[in-house]
């Protein structure tokens, strides 16, 4: 048995034969011609061959992957059509009296070069676009098609690296999956496989050898490794993985449409957290309740000026309108620490974690926090919004807050601008002393939301920036779990409810202490809902509430 | 001749994709686009010479559009900088 590591593009287990990708070979011949423009003329004949065939796999990629992944053929066209591309090639032709074929390889070695010696690792890896583009041309002129993979059973496919078009070509009823000794995972190659759905290793190395062609293999996209010719106990333990693998992603389906109830009849919320109205798509999928956190930066840093109410109403009404009655809670601009915009002309900090950010800008430029409240009023008129504030430390702030909001709405009545006057309006707990006066702030608040990535920080004095803090940095911490129960006991205590928005909510082994701490609502990337509700419906809580609880009794 | 100044605030820069769509905006338009980031300057109608420019977050691009639709192009080609990078 051999055993591969690499990159794991998808996660799968795959089993079966490996077929080496056979790429017919271009060896370029270079010889001199006479008739000039008849050799130009063979050029522009590939290439507009070459454009054509692209223009397919373009509208097969748009059926197969949709157009984010299909762009990269559109791309490509442009590099076939770029007049410095083919003046190089005709220059050529003409100059020198040299084969069309050697032509298009010089200049395509010319032009990947340059991106090739880029510093930008990404400006790197479209060396490897220059060079599928080329190839397709040197194929036409060659004669020899590049176009047919030739898989007659199903097989894992192994190849030094395979282009974005090779890929969109493969047979995906036979393809059971790929390996390649190249490629990083942030290739557009790999995007498609992800896209596609298909379990997939990359750059597993040079071990990798022709010679296990035939072999079985089997991929642990999990892991990205990859085994060849496996032992028996390996190939039972992948194919039971396999079998889990599956059975869990059927299982996740059969899930949609359930309730989030444990088997002593506990209901919890689960709800989505996303960075832009784009996310949208992703929540409903994934059958998420509604929005927990809808992080508004992506208004503020995706812009080079303050953005302005309108086009805050309208990303904000789009989401309304999209989750049609669901409720969504937007947090208000939380910018500052290592969320920066240029154009807030905020000054270097020695210690900007806890410095000038979130609230603390909003409630001394009421001009900026004024604009996104408006807006976020407005479109409360189309659906089910509710408001959020980020950082509260202390009472006075979320009264501040809430006296800016309604002067907003006041204004707005007068104006005669439509909005829901019922909009819930919670904070953040997410420093230890917002936890530790949530009996006064339950009194002013409709809602908490636990971020437990800047709970963590705060209260652990571990800046979450800092990679060498990582084994200090501890959000199973028993201080982080007393103030979380702390909150919602005094939450509950005044009839508001209380959720957690970090990631924490979507750790699966604090899912029942939650449920035992009463958390009414836990908010998850979308991909997280619908495992969170299995852990959920699998909880019974009669059985372990007063053990779970027992560390955290104040 | 209209000339502007861009300063990219995407945080991944002229990557492939907004590249693509810029040359499609920029073939819309019979003046000449040029862009500059410092003494390095490209066609925007050219692929290759947009990408070949690496401009990432935080640098400024100078636009120069020359031609009988150069308001119009310049207009266009700026707020698609605004939309896109």
């Amino acid at each position: 048995m051999l055993t591969l590591t690499g990159k794991s593009v998808f996660s799968g287990v795959a089993i079966g034969p490996i077929q080496f990708y056979k790429r017919p070979e271009n060896i370029i011949k270079r010889y001199h011609i006479e008739d000039i423009p008849a050799e130009k003329k063979r050029f522009e004949d590939a290439k507009a061959t070459a454009l054509q065939q692209l223009h397919e796999l373009y509208e097969r990629a748009l059926g197969e992957v949709g157009e984010g992944g299909a762009m990269i053929f559109e791309i490509h066209q442009m590099m076939l059509e770029d007049l410095d591309y083919c003046d190089s090639i005709c220059n050529i032709i003409e100059s020198q009296k040299l084969n069309a074929e050697y032509a298009v390889g010089t200049t395509s070695d010319n032009f990947s070069a340059v991106f090739a010696a880029m510093d930008d690792p990404y400006m790197q890896g479209r060396a490897a676009d220059v060079r599928d583009v080329s190839e397709r041309v040197l194929g036409i002129l060659t004669g020899v098609s590049a176009s047919t993979a030739g898989l007659t059973a199903p097989a894992i496919i192994a190849a030094d690296d395979l282009a974005p078009s090779e890929t969109v070509q493969l047979d995906k009823s036979k393809v059971l999956g790929f390996i390649t000794r190249r490629g990083s995972a942030s290739s557009h190659t790999a995007i498609l496989a992800r896209t596609m759905g298909i379990p997939a290793v990359v750059n597993a190395g040079d071990a990798l050898d022709e010679s296990f062609d035939g072999h079985t293999a089997i991929i642990d996209g999990f892991s990205g490794t990859v085994y060849i010719d496996p032992d028996p106990e390996t190939e039972r333990l992948l194919r039971e993985k396999k079998r889990q693998d599956e059975e869990r992603r059927a299982l996740l389906l059969e899930l949609r449409g359930e309730e989030n109830i444990t088997l002593d009849g506990r209901r919890i919320q689960v709800y989505a957290n996303i960075g832009s109205p784009a996310d949208v798509g992703a929540v409903l999928q994934n059958d998420a309740g509604g929005i927990g956190l809808f992080r508004s930066e992506f208004l503020y840093l995706e812009s080079d000026n303050f953005p302005s109410e309108e086009q805050q109403f309208a990303a904000y009404r789009r989401v309304a309108e999209t989750m049609a009655g669901k409720k969504v809670i937007i947090r208000t601009l939380d910018i500052g620490a290592d969320k920066k915009a240029d154009y807030f002309g905020l000054e270097p900090e020695d210690n900007p974690a806890l410095g000038y950010r979130a609230i603390r800008i909003c409630l001394t430029r009421p001009e900026i926090f004024k604009t996104q409240l408006r807006a976020i009023c407005r479109a409360s008129a189309f659906g089910k919004l509710a408001v959020m504030f980020p950082m509260i430390a202390s009472l006075s702030e979320l009264q501040q807050s809430k006296a800016i909001l309604a002067e907003v709405q006041e204004e707005l009545r007068s104006e005669g601008l439509p909005f829901d006057p019922s909009l819930e309006t919670g904070i953040m707990i997410e420093t230890p002393a917002a936890a530790l006066i949530s009996e006064q702030l339950a009194k002013e608040a409709d809602f908490f939301s636990v971020g437990t990535n800047d709970l963590t920080q705060y209260t652990l004095a571990c800046d979450r920036q800092n990679q060498k803090l990582e084994p200090f940095l501890d959000p199973h911490h028993p201080a982080i779990l007393r103030l979380i129960k702390l909150a919602a006991d005094n939450a509950h205590r005044e009839g508001k409810w209380i959720g957690i928005c970090g990631e924490l909510g979507a750790d699966p082994a604090l899912t029942e202490l939650f449920l035992a701490m009463g958390i009414d609502e836990l908010s998850v990337s979308p991909a997280m809902v619908l495992p969170l509700r299995k852990r959920i419906r699998s909880a019974d809580l009669h059985k372990l509430s007063p053990e779970l609880l027992a560390p955290y009794q104040l | 001749m209209k000339e502007f100044s861009y300063v990219i605030t995407d945080r991944e820069g002229i990557h492939a994709r907004p590249a693509g769509l810029l040359v499609k905006e920029a073939n819309r338009f019979a003046s000449s686009i040029t862009l500059a980031k410092g003494d390095k300057t490209g066609d925007a109608k050219r692929i290759f010479a947009v990408m070949g420019l690496a401009a990432k977050k935080g640098e400024t691009l100078t636009v120069t559009v020359e031609g009988s639709d150069e308001a119009e192009a310049a207009a266009a080609i700026e707020s698609f900088l605004k939309e896109n990078l």
